[in-house]
């Protein structure tokens, strides 16, 4: 089962639309590798805190904290914070101090790295490919961040690289004619609109973090291009997951078809929250012989005609998807009695996603 | 303070996957039978609106649409605008200025809420918003007071002003969250609640409880159909059916009663509708439950 999907991989990427049990997924197959032997660090972005209590923290940080799982490997946890990330690239790729605080301090880039999207999918990214680099660990499994779009994030780094991009710093470094002339005509006319709608601070804040951010471009180029290369190496494995929902459905059928066209390593899907299968036939008089009340048995009816209709309806859904996901697996987890909030719990979806 | 429904600007967000067009429609549908002229807006780009509630106007925010409309607005000018918008060196700095699409997101949807400058009457009497999840929609909402701050002078941040100034003005804009009774959606619903009142001051005027399963059984009843045992699987499937909803209602409400012990905000359930899809009768029948509990 997912243990396959995994072996020999280092990256694990969890990734779907919102409410589907990414978060539980990815601490459940980083819990599920640990016990299996290795060394797995699993990193979220979500920051509700059940998850870190889930894993038994009472909180967790921008480094790795060790979970005390009783596992065979080792289990660490991270709860990424995607604005302290972003500085410390700052802090590392700044040529001096100068430039860093700059940097820092710079109205525009405090709002870009706290709230722009695709700061945070990059971020995850980054993030992602610092701890591959380090070599510290067998795998590394991402939590991917909510986003309106499950998608956002493949485009991520490349969004980011494009908008440090240094053309447009020349614009802002050498704002003389050479400069304009690469960015094309109606540039003036840019400056000087964008002078009397915004008033000058904006534009100064931007030549500022622009000229501050000029010696670190090529830097970042060059991680956001590894970035990319470590999301389509073979060492990494996309695990899409979904509820039998008809609308996450769908998002995991287009997702699918989107990984395929990025040419990026799909290893399957994961259905949380699925209603098993109902037994044909009809129980009403054996319920009502059994319970002694007929009152009492036509709820138990009542309640077991919405659950078929809805099993039925969850069968529907993950048909169609299968047919679209082709050879590629899929691994049905059943909606468990609970929410799955703590380590019994992750325990609990190990048999399913494990076998 | 006017009722929820009479307020010209009502955002919905929640949790992903918990029902905010739902909640949004159901909103709509309520206002219309108060004789509202409502227009809902969708600014998450699934477009389900229209085919849920087709009878009700209906707008699909694209924040580079958005940006082109903002563009024509604050410059008075077409030609400019298309030049500007064209130039590539705008689209760097529009890129690269900070919330840009979400202010011309929450400006368009705005924007549908007040008086026409030529008519001098609204067009809608309420506009309602399927905002984006929780995160999304706390960056959406704080964009204007960030670009108020950033751009001192001039017309863009005057305009922020003005829509910060309605975004926090209780009597003109109302904020709704949908949620589920599960453990993750009720906490995120918590620390948004917390969040909007520590980054902008403003609270939440409902939360909206969406599929709570009904508790149907007496816990002696529950004992009964535990202590049997079906000879045929359909019978054991049924019996087991019943104890698994009777827990997973049970955990819910024991969530409902964790939000409102938590929450500022009034919280109101719905019930589970046990349909595969949410058909138009089942929309009615959640937006007049909606209506009678808000």
């Amino acid at each position: 089962m997912i243990g396959d999907w995994l072996e020999r991989k280092e990256v694990c990427i969890c990734a779907g639309s919102g409410g589907v049990g990414k978060t539980t997924t990815s601490a459940a197959v980083a819990l599920g590798m640990a016990a299996r032997g290795k060394k797995v660090a699993v990193l979220t972005i979500d920051p509700a805190k059940r998850l870190a209590n889930s894993l038994g923290l009472p909180e967790l940080g921008n480094e790795e904290r060790c979970v005390k799982a009783d596992v065979d490997g080792e289990l660490w946890a991270m709860m990424l914070d995607p604005k302290r990330t972003f500085d410390e690239i700052v802090e590392r790729q700044a040529p001096d101090e100068r430039t860093r605080d700059a940097v820092l301090s710079n109205r525009i880039y405090q709002e870009l790295s706290n709230a722009v999207a695709g700061s945070q999918e990059y971020m995850a990214m980054e993030k992602l490919h610092e701890l591959h680099q380090e070599g510290r660990y067998d795998l590394l499994v991402l939590d991917t961040p909510p986003t309106r779009n499950a998608l956002d994030f493949i485009d991520a780094p490349k969004k980011l690289a494009a908008f440090i991009d240094s053309r447009t710093l020349q614009a802002f470094t050498t704002p003389g004619v050479l400069g304009l002339k690469v960015l094309g005509r109606g540039s003036g006319m840019v400056f000087s609109v964008l002078k009397r709608a915004t008033g000058l601070d904006l534009l100064e804040d931007l030549s500022t973090f622009f000229s501050s951010f000029a010696g670190m471009t090529e830097g970042f180029r060059e991680r956001a291009e590894k970035v990319n290369a470590l999301l389509a190496d073979s060492r990494s494995a996309f695990v899409l997951v979904t509820s039998p929902r008809a609308d996450a459905v769908e998002e995991a059928g287009w997702f699918h078809h989107r990984l395929l066209e990025a040419g990026l390593p799909f290893a399957g899907v994961v259905a949380n929250r699925v209603r098993p299968a109902v037994p044909k036939g009809d129980p009403s008089t054996e319920l009502t012989e059994l319970l002694g009340d007929d009152a009492l048995a036509r709820k138990v009816m009542r309640t077991f005609e919405e659950e078929r209709r809805l099993a039925a309806q969850d069968r529907r859904n993950l048909a169609a998807l299968r047919k679209r996901l082709g050879r590629k697996p899929m691994i049905e987890v059943p909606h468990l009695d609970d929410d799955v909030h703590d380590l019994p719990g992750l325990r609990r979806m190990d048999e399913f996603l494990f076998g | 303070m006017p009722a929820l429904l009479d307020k010209r600007l009502v955002i919905v967000t929640g949790k992903g996957g918990v029902g905010k067009t739902t909640v949004a429609a159901a909103l709509g549908l309520a206002a219309a039978r108060r004789g509202k002229r409502v227009v809902l807006c969708e600014v998450a780009g699934h477009d389900r609106l229209p085919e849920l509630v087709p009878e009700l106007t209906t707008v699909s925010v694209d924040p580079e649409e958005a940006k082109q409309e903002w563009l024509r607005y604050q410059l008075r000018s077409r030609t400019l605008a298309g030049v500007l918008g064209g130039s590539r060196l705008f689209q760097y700095l529009t890129a690269a200025a900070p919330g840009l699409s979400e202010l011309v997101t929450i400006g368009k949807v705005w924007d549908l809420a007040q008086i026409d400058r030529r008519t001098g009457s609204t067009v809608f009497d309420v506009a309602i918003v399927d905002a984006p999840a929780t995160g999304h929609a706390l960056a959406m909402l704080r964009s204007p007071s960030t670009f108020a701050a950033v751009a001192r002078v001039g017309p863009v941040g005057r305009h922020a002003a003005t829509i910060d100034r309605s975004l926090r003005n209780p009597k003109h804009t109302g904020v709704v969250m949908a949620a589920l009774p599960e453990e993750m959606p009720v906490n995120e619903t918590i620390e948004f609640e917390r969040a909007l009142r520590r980054d902008l001051d403003m609270g939440v005027d409902a939360i909206v409880v969406n599929a709570v399963h009904p508790v149907r059984f007496r816990r002696e009843e529950l004992k009964r159909v535990r202590a049997v045992t079906g000879e045929r699987p359909v019978t054991q499937a049924a019996l087991s059916a019943a104890v698994s909803e009777h827990l997973r209602a049970r955990g819910e409400h024991a969530q409902v009663r964790r939000l409102r012990r938590a929450a500022t905000a009034p919280v109101a359930t719905l019930p589970r509708v046990f349909e595969p899809e949410l058909g138009r009768e089942h929309l009615e029948r959640l937006s007049a439950e909606l209506e009678r509990r808000l």
